[in-house]
Parts: structure tokens; C-alpha cells; sequence
């Protein structure tokens, strides 16, 4: 007998989660999942008599014409939600920075106007605070449509992505301001060399998280007619009535946009660990 | 020892958190040069008494000046005493980002504005003067936690500080490693630096100090040579301490 015989024999899970928990099992159970959605889905609109047009979706990704290239309507849109997207998150970044910093600040003024400022954006409906910028701010201030959207959308995440840098920058342990301190660093150079480049790491998840947000609730700005993917899908609906087709497939794209951003990030995540 | 301006000085110190006093009434005059151990039963106020000398805490009655610098809240010279006084930390407080070689140029260069080579040969003279020179390269969390502390102290060292405070810089550290750390503040105390150290290594105290000072409950009880200390404590409360960590 091999050595191995006299060791105790460790316990055995039972037999029904160790087939359960197998991957082929998994695996299977998985496929039945969604083939029953897929197959719901489909009798379904079979028996409301709906008339599948696939083939009238990619001319509105690109038309290739005797004109040359062209892109397409969900295209022109994506760009738009991008643009959107990456302007409103980078006015977010700095709201969430400076509201970040002065809740944090010992000044009682700061951390006054920060809570409140917190409080208002985060119990108000995206939606209403949306009209707000348009329709009162708007006209006050002489803000066109787009911009009102990048102000109103870099205002609602500047709020979330405060909590997040706060969080990051509490989760440093205070030895490691006392050792900034002892070295005779100013708050400032604290921050700078010591403390934020140490937060980063407990920051980038959740502000992943927040640029996928941003790109999702970008969507809401349609209802002010702001030419971004949901307006243009909206739009190519009340012309073909493709209802079906055109929401799957803008809500693939955002799907996908947001997909690749999150495993773009991963990658960042990596590079800004640690331990190296 | 020489009388000349002491170069910390206290005068009526109080401290409170809440409703809890830390420091009652606490007054001390340091030369330059004189290395002090302050030792205690935890709670005594040793920690929060070097904390105050360095300004990461702040007294709330009394008068404390450090190097010719008043200490009070909203000073705009604490900068420039943090400057002159090191801290040694039980916990290290090493920035684990940094390699070792960065975590000790990072105060020259960026508060001392020397550039970066200068400062980097200085910090390998100070790597060398703790034993450590080979570390250079690494990061904090790949050393041992007699490593981190030299480093911690080499640190301290690349300000060129005059006064040097320690707070229990072995207390977090494996029996096994204690000495090495020790060992380089023995050479250290040889170098006419000033320090202030809060230990229970009293064979260390013994052998660098120049004054003993025990405290209890917020107060400074008794302040003597070693060798009056060890031998012939006057308090009841200190002869029952000494018992108590010199008997095993």
C-alpha cells in the first residue's frame, strides 16, 4: 500500500452538491436558463403575429453606399452618449474632489456647505433635478441643451463620487498621515504624496462602477431631446415602428460599451495594487 | 551634561480627551544633547506626552516651546519644528507605496527641496548607518519588522533632525528582533543627537540614558540618573513598576 493509505480519509461533501457544484452541471444548467427566456421571448412575439425585420438594423451602424462609408444613426448617437458621458465624468471627478475635500477639512464652513450640498443632489430623482437644470437654470444662465445635461449629470455623480474619494481617503490609516506629518509635509503634500496615490486603489472599483452609471444614466437626458443613443433610438422607432429590434439592440451596445470599460479598468486595477 | 538653554522645555502642561485628563501639570526641561527614557504603566501619559512635543497632539494648558518654537494649535511654525524633531513610531508608519529608498527621500525632496540625487546618496548613507543598505530597492511590506523599523529610523535620520522622539519603537516587534533596532539607537544616542525615548527595554534605558523620568497617571513621578533610579527608586509607585518588569 502507498504511504497515503494510513492518512485519515478527510469527509466527503454529499453527492447531490458535489454535482451541483461541478462545472459541467453548472454549465448546463446555465444553457436551460436562458434557453427558456430565449424560447418565452420568441413564441411570445410569435403569437402577437410580430414581424422580425433584422435585416433593416446595420444601415443605421454604417451604410456602405456608391457615396463612400457612412455611420450610421445608433453610430453618430454612441459618440454623442460617449462625449456626454466622458465630459460629464470629468466635471464629476473634480465636484467629487473638491466636495470631497472640504467635508474632510477642518473648516466647519466646508464641511457645512459639502453635507448639504450631498443631501440635496442625493434625495432628488435624477430626473427632476434634470428639468431643473434645463428648464430653470437653462434659461437663467443661457445653457443649451447639452451642456445643461453634462452640468446636471457631472453635478449627480460629482455627489456619488465624493463618497467614494471620502471613503478612499478615510480608508488610509492615520499612522500614515502622523508619518507624513513628522516629516514636516504640509496637508497638501499629505495628500499628495502620501495619501491619495495609496487611495486610488480603494477608489478605482467603486468609480468604475460610478463611469457605467454615468454612461447608463446618460439615457435620461432623451427626455430633453438631446441627440444621444436612446433619442436616436427613440427617433428610428417612431420612423420603422421596430420596436423589438432597435431596443435590443441599443441596449447591446450600452451593454457592450460598458463591458469593455470595466475590463479596461481591471487592468488598471492591477498596475495600482500595492504590493508589487 | 552642560546647562546650557534647554532645548525642550515644558511648563504646566495639561491634556485632556473629553473628560479624560492624559497630562496633569506636566513640567520638563531637555538639554541638547540629553537623552531621556521615559518609562510607565500603559495609560501613564508617555505617549501623548512626546505626541504633544512633536505637535501630532496639542496641550491644552501650559507652555511648551521645542527648538526655540512655541507648540500651540494654528502655529504657523509647525511646520518648521516637525522639521527638526523625528518621530520613531511603534506602528513604523512607513508609506508601503514607496520603496524604502523613496520613503526616505520623499521628505528631503519634497519638504527640504533638495534634488534628487543628493538626496538619494544621503539616504544610502543612511541605510548604511542602520545596516540596511542592501534594502534599498524593496518595498516595506518585503522586510522584516526590525527592517521596517530601521527604516523608520533612517528616515528620521535623512532630516538631519535635531531632536529625535521614539514611541515605543520596539513594542511591536518579534523578541528576536528588538536588539538589531536597539542596537541602532545605541549608535545613534553616540552622536550627540537629542532624544526622547518612551521604552520598557530598561537595558537600553541603562545603558544610552542620561535621565530616567517615570510617569503614572498623567504625571511625571520622579526624574533621575539611571543609576539612582535603578538602584534606589524614591517613589513607592516607582519601585513597585520596577519590580514588576525587572524581576523575570
Amino acid at each position: 500500500m502507498n504511504q497515503t493509505a494510513y492518512k485519515y480519509a478527510i469527509p466527503k461533501a454529499p453527492l447531490w452538491s458535489r454535482v451541483f457544484a461541478s462545472t459541467p452541471v453548472s454549465v448546463l444548467i446555465y444553457l436551460f436558463v436562458v434557453g427558456v427566456i430565449v424560447r418565452a421571448a420568441y413564441t411570445g412575439s410569435q403569437s402577437m403575429g410580430y414581424n422580425w425585420q433584422w435585416y433593416r438594423v446595420p444601415k443605421y451602424f454604417y451604410t456602405f453606399t456608391d457615396d463612400g462609408f457612412q455611420w450610421g444613426e445608433i453610430a453618430i448617437g454612441l459618440v454623442k452618449t460617449l462625449e456626454l458621458s466622458a465630459l460629464a465624468f470629468l466635471l464629476a471627478v473634480v465636484i467629487g474632489l473638491v466636495v470631497a475635500l472640504l467635508r474632510l477639512s477642518e473648516l466647519l464652513v466646508g464641511s457645512a456647505i459639502a453635507a448639504v450640498f450631498l443631501e440635496i443632489v442625493r434625495n432628488m430623482p435624477l430626473l427632476v433635478l434634470l428639468y431643473l437644470f434645463y428648464y430653470v437654470l437653462g434659461p437663467i444662465f443661457d445653457l443649451d441643451r447639452f451642456t445643461a445635461s453634462i452640468i446636471c449629470l457631472g453635478v449627480y455623480h460629482g455627489a456619488m463620487i465624493s463618497e467614494i474619494f471620502r471613503a478612499g481617503i478615510n480608508a488610509i490609516p492615520a499612522g500614515q498621515w502622523e508619518g507624513a506629518k513628522s516629516i514636516g509635509m504640509t496637508t497638501s503634500q499629505s495628500y499628495r504624496y502620501i495619501v491619495l496615490p495609496q487611495s486610488i486603489r480603494f477608489m478605482l472599483p467603486p468609480l468604475t462602477g460610478e463611469a457605467v452609471n454615468m454612461i447608463k444614466s446618460s439615457a435620461i437626458v432623451s427626455v430633453i431631446a438631446v441627440a444621444e443613443l436612446t433619442t436616436i433610438g427613440r427617433n428610428i422607432i417612431s420612423d420603422t415602428y421596430m420596436s423589438f429590434e432597435i431596443w435590443f439592440t441599443i441596449a447591446l451596445v450600452y451593454l457592450v460599451v460598458t463591458l469593455i470599460l470595466s475590463i479596461g479598468i481591471s487592468y488598471v486595477e492591477r498596475y495600482y495594487e500595492v504590493e508589487k | 551634561m552642560t546647562n546650557k538653554t534647554p532645548i525642550i522645555e515644558a511648563a504646566n502642561l495639561d491634556k485632556f480627551y473629553g473628560k479624560f485628563q492624559a497630562l496633569k501639570d506636566i513640567s520638563l526641561s531637555i538639554q541638547a544633547g540629553e537623552r531621556v527614557v521615559i518609562c510607565g504603566p500603559s495609560g501613564s501619559g508617555k505617549s501623548t506626552l512626546i505626541r504633544c512635543i512633536n505637535a501630532l497632539e496639542y496641550h491644552n494648558a501650559g507652555k511648551l516651546v521645542v527648538d526655540g518654537i512655541e507648540v500651540y494649535e494654528g502655529s504657523r511654525q509647525i511646520r518648521k519644528l516637525r522639521e527638526q524633531v523625528g518621530m520613531v513610531f511603534q506602528q513604523f508608519n512607513l508609506f508601503p507605496h514607496l520603496s524604502v529608498l523613496e520613503n526616505l527621500t520623499i521628505g528631503p525632496i519634497r519638504v527640504r527641496k533638495m534634488n534628487k540625487s543628493d538626496a538619494e546618496k544621503a539616504a544610502r548613507e543612511c541605510l548604511e548607518r542602520v545596516h540596511i543598505p542592501e534594502q534599498a530597492e524593496k518595498f516595506p511590506s518585503q522586510l522584516s519588522g526590525g527592517q521596517q523599523q530601521r527604516v523608520a529610523i533612517a528616515r528620521s535620520l535623512c532630516m538631519e533632525n535635531r531632536i529625535m522622539l521614539f514611541d515605543e519603537p520596539t513594542s511591536a516587534l518579534d523578541p528576536e528582533m528588538i536588539n538589531e533596532v536597539l542596537d541602532v539607537m545605541v549608535n545613534l544616542a553616540d552622536t550627540g543627537i537629542t532624544m526622547v525615548c518612551v521604552t520598557h527595554e530598561m537595558g537600553f534605558a541603562r545603558k544610552v540614558a542620561d535621565t530616567m523620568m517615570f510617569m503614572d497617571n498623567g504625571q511625571i513621578i520622579e526624574t533621575g540618573t539611571p543609576e539612582q533610579f535603578f538602584t534606589a527608586p524614591k517613589t513607592e509607585r516607582c519601585q513597585a513598576f520596577l519590580q514588576q518588569i525587572l524581576v523575570h
